[in-house]
This record gives structure tokens, C-alpha cells and sequence, in this order.
């Protein structure tokens, strides 16, 4: 790393540092001056009007009349695009009418009620018990109690409307993301397609494309199912190219030999080789919903998002945590089930039919014993009001007098930060010209060996610049760099002190599943207690959330250098000091790289979040964008957060493979 | 592989039966959103129970309260129940200069929104709520990164309040800086009260903050429609927007245009409905301050307001 910086200073920084020193030769120069140069800030053009768009390319128009054209324009002179896609949400809306009355509406026609909680609760622990033992049983046992017995305010009927919402929308995009998946996986075309746009997706946030699902599709839960399959079918799309394409020849040469047809190969040896990344699929799809529990409830879903955003409303932070809990509960639950479900191998049994399928008849028994203690007791039926319980009011005391018995010291804290890091960091990057930023990435590109990152990298921040978005999109960058640098500090002697034992690690890791999992809505307002509505709240909030891949990484790294390097370096004579330092550090680099790329990605989702804290970057923009149906606008905007993401991206995953490949890993 | 196929044939099987027990025809039901504060949640729910009373079927939907207007012109949602002039009336002017929408009423509860501190600044800064008092001790409001100027906490931008423009008009010591949201203004508040620190923010009433933590308005040249329009008036020659807003702001209550031909009974019943302030102070008190869930909360005012609400259903059956 020193070394390479060291031997191309001058090529990486230079066309910077030239830039940079312009400042002193050219007037205007900066942000803040009414007029800058067009070096500093893109000029506005007359493209489409003059004065009416902020900057040189009015992407933002264009991307409206495209809507407008999407939807007014008739296709055959019979219904519109817009037609199409209410259609489409209708589908949508008749899937979400099983499902809600299953769980919390009940059949109406039948006459019958939802599912009592005797059953969800006996099913949750035999399907438990099943997939792996009783320590999963109980977990989910466990949640569904936590959400029966702290229903003083409902909890459980907001599970279940989030659950129905879910239990439409996970199966919905695990199914596109597997059909896009395997189409791309067979034709090079489509794959050169979806590819990039599935790396947009994956970095778009979520408010930028929140008003097209409005316009589009309606609002209410068939609208927030869809927008959560818009955000949750990537990564299974990603994993199911992976694993179709990792598909090792002998295996679909054995297929061919067999007399296969094109189907046959497919769901009879392609789908089921590729079994676990799919199956990995599957359950980054359920997670990536229930990050959506909360972003969903914007365009009217019910169920816990919203009651959530409700309780904030009022300063409500027990209630809301209590909320957040049951978030945490269910989606560590649906983790591992769907993990166990990935795992298991299928068991054969003999004997009779009750050894042979133990499973089947203790569930039949089960429902039936459930029927009828429900018919006889109600309290099986409705768990009675009285008997829940709520910490809420201790909760919220507890968060309360800890936040204000900090308030001295972390107020003097706070100043310090925005006097002596914070405002010179945001000075800085506001003076970068874009014109110095984008020859700087280009320079790194091209320097990482590869013209066509350079070139990819280098349209970024052309798009960003020419959007007329420039100006904010540097102070989302400061806020994302910053950021970066405190996870590094906190994450990776975290990651290290982790990673020396077995168990450490178990632990370190179950609390970043936590924190990944709880809306981090909930943290925003004791930020703001603590630090005001500041940029170091803002900062706050996204570090304790962006944390996690840091530590995760690194722990990776660190717990996955080989053994026998370890052994060759302890009987050369190595101190611990020197094993970490000389080479289990430098082994484990290239995945805290890849950690840093991750922790940037969650930096952009959180900033984006932050944004309701009040900062003046490029989520205020969105945020206005979506209290004024601007589709064009939010869009492009969420272009631009995906583009700083890409571009961070593209370099470091490049640098983390270089340097891999330069250790001697494989892949 | 089998465990793929039977869930995919589980899904498929969920999908077919869903198409037997769904009800298609939604047409029937007025749609009533719901927004993030409580009077308005408890509002749609009273809303909600007396159009039951007439025999309407009623659908609750949760919605951004600005996109709101868009949508009721579009026929997504039915009816708008609490619009405030000076939060909302951007945009539902907007939305209804677009057509689809028909104006019904206007509440007899006035709204003010404005500048507001807590009871407790009134001592670390005499001579509230006069504004050039504020003006006077605005380095007491001043913060680590305002640059010695006093810090306002206004509400989220798309509110399109004017308060940069007042603050330069009337050239205040001040700045503004915007909330993100209306509950990052509560907790800047919680914490201003709690550390008993000079705090100015952006509140309206009726309000339930005004319940939890008493404190006025600040005192602005008052407010004249000459004063948005023309810069001759008022204190700056030059300058729109050197006064305070509205001191009694509309509370609207709109429909969407087709709402009088598939929903007569609720038409009639809109035509009537009225809410006052103290009205919508209860309904948000009741689940703020009491603690009662929406629907309780609801239920109770219908409770104790059957003589104002009752001729209102009993004329629109």
C-alpha cells in the first residue's frame, strides 16, 4: 500500500493537485461563491429551456416526459403502460387477500376468523424441531411468545400484517430473481443486460423509486409488497447466475450423457446442483424484505413499519423499540429457519407410517388438537388483553435518563467533532473541483490496469456532475467518507479482538445480526437528543449501522488465513504482535477492503435514512422529490447515490482482487 | 430439487385458491388515508366510523401526507379530512387546480404554525415573544456550527415554509436549519427542555406537543396577504415575507370529484361534518396524553360528542 502509493504519487495525485492549486489562480472557485468556474462547479446549460434546469444535461426532464409518455400514451390504442402495471398490481392485490385474511382478517365468506396463535405457535416450533432440533424450535417458539405476550399494543396483529405482506413478497421475488437468474445464466445478451442493472438496483435508494411504484402501481400493501420485491429480488437473481454458472462441466456433461432435454437438464441437474447458492438466495431475500418493513410502510403498507414510524411521531421511543424488537425477532427467526431449510438433506425413514413421516402426522395432530382447544377455550383463540405485558413505559425512561446523563459530556464531544473534524473534512470536499474528481478516479483506474473501469468510473461522476446535483452529492460523499473512517476505527480492533476465539466471534457476530436487523429509524431520534439535529448525529446513526460489514469482514479475513501459514510463522518465532501484524494483517487485507466497499454501500443506504434528521445533501432533495411526485427527479438523484456507491465500488474490488491475486489466493 | 418444487407448487396452489376467495370489486369502499400525527389518525378513524354509520364500507390507507393530494385527484384515496393551510396548502391548491378534487368545507378550528419556544426560554431570553427580542439574545441560540448566529430548527423543506426569507427580511441574527422530519423537531425539543437550553422551533396548533411541553409563539409583524405579494409592505421596502405567517389558518376537508356520485350517503355526511379546534386538540390528546390506541381514542370522542355528531349521521341516511 506504501509502496504503491509512493511510487505513483505523482500519477494518481497529480492531476489533483493541479486542479486543486487552481483556486489561487482562477476567481469564484469555490461551492459557495455565487458564480463558480465551470472547472469547479458544471455550468448550467440552455439544453430544454434556459434557466429551467439546475445543470447541464436535463436528465430530470427527460426522465419526466418518459413517465408522462409511460403513462398517457396507449399502446395499440388500447390501454396504456400504466394500465399494464395496475394490472399487474392487481394480481398482486388478489395474492395479499389469501394471505391477510389467513392471518389477520380472517375469511369472511367462510365465515371463519385468522389463525388462532395456538396454531402459528405450535407450527412455528414443530417446523422448527423438523428443519434442524429444539434449539431452533425454540428460538421461533420463543418469537412468536414475545409476540403474543407483548401484544399490549397490538404487536401481534402488526406482525401478522407484516407477515402476510411478506409472505406474498418474499415468494414473488425469490421467483423473478430465479426465472431473470436463469435466463441470464443461458443467454450471454440477456446477461450483459441485467447485470449492470442489477448492480444499480442493489445501490439505488429505496426513496428514489418509492414514487414510480406509486405511479405505476398504487399505494397501500399491494404497492409496498411491490416495491420490497423491486429491493429484494437482486441478490437472488445475482446467486442463481452464480450457482448455475459455477456448475462444474463433468456435472452437465453426466446430464447430456443421460439424454437430457433442454428442461430436464435444467430442473433436473442445473436448478438442483446450483441448490445452495439458490437456497442462499432465498434467504437474503427474506432479510432484504424485512429491511423493507419499515421504507414499505411510506407508501402505505400497514403492519409494524408504520405502526413504528407512528410511535416515533409521538417520542414514543419504548413503544417504538418494543416494535423494533419484534422486527429483530422475526427476521432472525425466518434467518435461520431458511438457513436449516438450505442445510438439510433429506432424511430417509422406514417402517411405518407413523416412522416414516413423524413430521407430517405431528403436524395433522397438532392442528387438530389446536382446532379443537380453540373451539372450546378462547383464550386459545384470542390471547386475552389482560394478560399481556409491556415494558414500554421502563423502556422509555431507560433510554430517556441515558441519553440526558450524557448529554454534558457528549455535547462538549459533539462540538468538538464539527469544530475539528467535521466542518474542515466538509470544507475540503466542497472544494474539490469535479473536474480534479473525475480525472483522480479515472487516474486510479487506469492505474488498477483496466481502461474500462476507468472509463466506467469516470461517466459516474460525469453523470453526477452534469445531473446539476454536484454540490449536494459532495456533502453525501464527506458524510459517507467520514463515516468510512470512524467504522474503520471502531470495526476493525473490534473485528481483531473478535476473531481470537471461537466463541468471541459467535457472539460479535449474533449483535451485528441484531443491529442489522432493528430499524435503525429508532436510533435517529436519541441521536438527535444526544447530538441535536447536527451532521454528528447524522454521522452517528449511519456508523452504528454501517459498522457491521467492517466487523464482519474482518473477522472473516482474519479467522480464514490459512493454518499452516500460521503454524510456518509461530515456528519461525513470531510474537503474537508480529503474527497479527506481519501476517495474519496483511493476509486478511483484500477482505477488509471488501469490507470497507460493504460498509460504503450501508453508508449510502443510511445516509439516505439520516436524511430525516436533516442534512442538506442529497436525501433532502429525495425527500422532496417524494413529497411532490417528482419521479424524474428522484430517480435521477437515486442515480446519483448509485453511482458515488458504483464507483467506490468498481475501484475497490478491483484493488481487493489485484492484491489477492498478488498473496496467491485463488479466485 | 423436491423441496423447490413443492414450494413453488405450494405458492402456485396459494396463488389458484386466492383467485376463488378474492373479492374483486373494491369500488364500493371509501378509501381514507392516514397520515403520521395523531389527531389525524384518530380523526380519519371518527371519519371512518361515522361513514359506517350511513352504511359505507370504509378502507384505511397509509400515506404521505403531501403525495395525499395527487392521489385523491387520481381517485387512490377519497377523501382528505384534516388540510392545513399552511403545511399542505401548496400542494392541495396544486392538486386541485389539476382537477378531480371538490373542496367541502372549511373546519371552524383555525390553525397557526409558526416560530415557538418552550415556557422555559422566556427566562433565559426577556422580553418574549416579542421577535426583535429573540433577535436581541440570538447568540444564546447560537450552536458549534452556525458561526455565532442563533439556530432555528424549521420543519422538513418540502413544508415550503418561508423562514430563511423572514430571517433575511427582517435581518435576523439567525439561521435556519431544517428538520428532516417532524419527529427530529420533537427530539431536538425533548432535548432542549431536558438540558433547559435556548431552543426556537417550528410548531403549529392544535398540536399534542403543546399538551406535553407548554410554550408560545414568537410575535412577528402580523401577518397580511400584501406582505407574500407585494415588497413595499411592512418593515423591509424591498423584501416578500417580512412577517409572521397566518395567525388563523384554514383546516379544510376535501373529496375526490366522483365521491358525490358513488358515495351519496358519505357526500351528505362530508357536506356536515365539522370539527373545531378544541375537537381536534382531544383527538390527538386522548392517544397522546391518555395513552389510548387510535381506535380507542377514536371511540372515545364519538362517545362524548354523540349531540355533535349525531344530526350529522341522522340527516344523511
Amino acid at each position: 500500500m506504501r509502496k504503491f502509493l509512493k511510487s505513483n504519487f505523482l500519477f494518481i495525485f497529480g492531476p489533483f493537485i493541479f486542479l486543486w492549486s487552481l483556486r489561487y489562480l482562477i476567481p469564484n472557485y469555490t461551492i459557495a461563491s455565487k458564480e463558480p468556474h465551470w472547472l469547479y462547479i458544471p455550468p448550467k446549460s440552455c439544453l430544454g429551456g434556459c434557466g429551467t434546469i439546475e445543470g447541464l444535461i436535463p436528465f430530470v426532464d427527460w426522465t419526466n416526459n418518459l413517465i408522462q409518455f409511460l403513462r398517457r400514451y396507449e399502446i395499440f390504442g388500447l390501454f396504456t403502460f400504466r394500465d399494464f402495471t395496475r394490472a399487474l398490481a392487481n394480481y398482486v392485490d388478489v395474492l395479499l387477500e389469501f394471505t391477510e385474511a389467513l392471518l389477520h382478517k380472517g375469511f369472511v365468506g367462510l365465515g371463519t376468523g385468522p389463525l388462532p396463535w395456538i396454531i402459528i405457535l405450535t407450527l412455528a416450533i414443530i417446523l422448527g424441531l423438523y428443519l434442524k432440533g429444539w434449539r431452533l424450535a425454540m428460538l421461533g417458539g420463543g418469537c412468536f411468545l414475545y409476540l403474543i405476550l407483548f401484544s399490549k399494543r397490538g404487536i401481534w396483529e402488526l406482525s401478522m400484517k407484516t407477515l402476510a405482506a411478506i409472505s406474498v413478497s418474499a415468494p414473488l421475488a425469490a421467483l423473478i430473481g430465479l426465472m431473470l437468474g436463469i435466463l441470464a445464466a443461458k443467454r450471454k445478451w440477456f446477461h450483459d443486460f441485467l447485470w449492470p442493472l442489477l448492480n444499480i438496483l442493489q445501490s439505488l435508494p429505496h426513496f428514489s423509486y418509492l414514487i414510480l411504484v406509486v405511479i405505476f402501481f398504487g399505494i397501500g400493501t399491494k404497492a409496498g409488497v411491490i416495491a420490497t420485491i423491486i429491493f429484494a429480488f437482486p441478490p437472488m437473481a445475482r446467486l442463481t447466475i452464480l450457482g448455475i454458472k459455477n456448475i462444474s462441466s463433468e456435472i452437465k456433461e453426466a446430464g447430456v450423457m443421460a439424454g437430457c432435454n433442454k428442461w430436464q437438464m435444467l430442473f433436473k441437474v442445473e436448478i438442483p446442483s446450483a441448490r445452495s447458492p439458490i437456497m442462499l438466495g432465498i434467504n437474503q431475500v427474506i432479510m432484504q424484505c424485512l429491511a423493507m418493513v419499515v421504507i414499505a410502510a411510506f407508501i402505505g403498507q400497514p403492519g409494524l413499519g408504520h405502526d413504528l414510524l407512528v410511535r416515533l411521531q409521538g417520542l414514543r421511543l419504548g413503544e417504538a423499540f418494543e416494535i423494533g424488537v419484534a422486527v429483530v425477532l422475526i427476521a432472525i427467526t425466518l434467518d435461520r429457519y431458511s438457513q436449516a431449510l438450505a442445510v438439510k438433506e433429506p432424511v430417509r425413514r422406514e417402517g411405518s407410517i407413523f416412522q416414516k413421516y413423524p413430521f407430517a402426522i405431528s403436524t395433522l395432530t397438532a392442528i387438530v388438537i389446536c382446532t379443537i382447544l380453540v373451539n372450546i377455550f378462547p383464550f386459545f383463540n384470542e390471547f386475552p388483553k389482560d394478560m399481556t405485558i409491556s415494558a414500554s413505559v421502563y423502556l422509555d425512561n431507560a433510554i430517556k435518563s441515558f441519553t440526558r446523563s450524557l448529554f454534558v459530556p457528549l455535547g462538549i464531544f459533539r462540538d468538538w467533532m464539527l469544530i475539528y473534524f467535521l466542518m474542515p473534512l466538509k470544507a475540503t470536499f466542497q472544494s474539490l473541483p469535479w473536474t480534479g474528481v473525475m480525472l483522480l478516479v479515472g487516474a486510479i483506474g487506469w492505474k488498477l490496469g483496466r481502461w474500462k473501469i476507468c472509463v466506467t468510473v469516470m461517466l459516474f461522476v460525469f453523470f453526477i456532475a452534469s445531473s446539476g446535483y454536484w454540490v449536494r452529492a459532495m456533502i453525501t460523499v464527506y458524510m459517507v467518507f467520514a463515516s468510512l473512517l470512524i467504522c474503520s476505527m471502531i470495526g476493525i480492533p473490534l473485528g481483531i479482538w473478535a476473531s481470537k476465539k471461537e466463541n468471541r466471534s459467535k457472539l460479535v457476530l449474533n449483535i451485528c445480526d441484531v443491529f442489522q436487523t432493528f430499524p435503525s429509524f429508532i436510533y435517529l431520534l436519541p441521536a438527535i437528543m444526544l447530538f441535536q439535529i447536527s451532521d454528528v448525529s447524522a454521522i452517528f446513526a449511519i456508523v452504528i449501522y454501517s459498522s457491521i460489514p467492517m466487523i464482519r469482514y474482518t473477522i472473516f479475513g482474519l479467522r480464514s488465513v490459512p493454518q499452516h501459514i500460521i503454524e510456518a510463522a509461530i515456528t519461525s518465532g513470531c510474537t503474537q504482535r508480529q503474527l497479527l501484524w506481519k501476517v495474519r494483517m496483511p493476509l486478511a487485507f483484500p477482505e477488509i477492503i471488501l469490507g470497507a466497499n460493504q460498509t460504503l454501500m450501508f453508508s449510502l443506504f443510511m445516509v439516505m435514512i439520516a436524511g430525516f434528521i436533516g442534512t442538506v445533501d442529497l436525501s433532502q432533495e429525495i425527500f422532496r422529490a417524494l413529497s411532490f411526485s417528482d419521479g424524474g427527479k428522484g430517480l435521477i438523484i437515486g442515480l446519483c447515490v448509485a453511482f458515488i456507491g458504483l464507483t467506490a465500488d468498481r475501484l475497490l474490488v478491483e484493488w481487493s482482487k489485484q492484491m489477492k491475486l498478488k498473496l496467491g489466493f485463488k479466485n | 430439487m423436491k423441496k423447490l418444487l413443492s414450494i413453488f407448487s405450494a405458492f402456485l396452489i396459494t396463488f389458484a385458491f386466492s383467485f376463488t376467495t378474492a373479492n374483486a370489486d373494491k369500488s364500493g369502499v371509501v378509501k381514507i388515508p392516514t397520515h403520521n400525527w395523531s389527531s389525524q389518525l384518530v380523526g380519519a378513524e371518527v371519519v371512518g366510523e361515522l361513514l359506517k354509520m350511513v352504511g359505507e364500507k370504509v378502507e384505511y390507507i397509509n400515506m404521505d401526507s403531501q403525495a395525499v393530494y395527487q392521489a385523491m385527484a387520481d381517485g387512490d384515496i377519497d377523501l382528505v379530512h384534516e388540510i392545513w393551510e399552511g403545511a399542505f396548502g401548496a400542494s392541495y391548491e396544486k392538486a386541485k387546480a389539476g382537477g378531480g378534487i371538490e373542496e367541502i368545507l372549511t373546519h371552524d378550528a383555525v390553525t397557526r404554525e409558526d416560530w415557538w419556544y418552550p415556557n422555559h426560554v422566556e427566562k433565559l431570553c426577556p422580553g418574549l415573544p416579542d421577535w426583535k427580542a429573540l433577535d436581541k439574545c440570538s447568540e444564546k441560540f447560537a450552536r458549534a456550527d452556525s458561526g455565532g448566529k442563533g439556530v432555528f430548527i424549521g420543519g422538513p423543506v418540502d413544508w415550503l415554509k418561508h423562514d430563511a426569507e423572514k430571517v433575511e427580511a427582517l435581518g435576523m441574527n439567525f439561521m435556519v436549519k431544517n428538520a428532516g422530519s417532524a419527529d427530529a423537531i420533537w427530539a431536538e425539543l425533548d432535548a432542549g427542555v431536558a438540558k433547559g437550553e435556548a431552543v426556537v422551533v417550528f410548531n403549529w396548533s392544535p398540536n399534542f406537543i403543546g399538551a406535553k411541553y407548554p410554550g408560545k409563539f414568537v410575535e412577528f409583524p402580523k401577518h397580511d396577504p400584501a406582505c407574500t405579494k407585494d415588497p413595499a409592505w411592512g418593515i423591509n421596502k424591498t423584501a416578500l415575507y417580512d412577517c409572521g405567517n397566518p395567525a388563523s389558518g384554514y383546516l379544510k376537508l376535501a373529496v375526490n370529484a366522483d365521491f358525490k356520485n358513488n358515495h351519496p350517503n358519505g357526500y351528505k355526511l362530508m357536506k356536515q361534518m365539522n370539527f373545531s379546534g378544541p375537537d381536534i386538540d382531544k383527538m390527538a390528546n386522548y392517544k397522546d396524553t391518555d395513552g389510548l390506541e387510535v381506535s380507542a381514542a377514536a371511540q372515545k370522542w364519538l362517545d362524548d360528542h354523540k349531540s355533535k355528531w349525531e344530526p350529522w349521521v341522522a340527516s344523511s341516511k
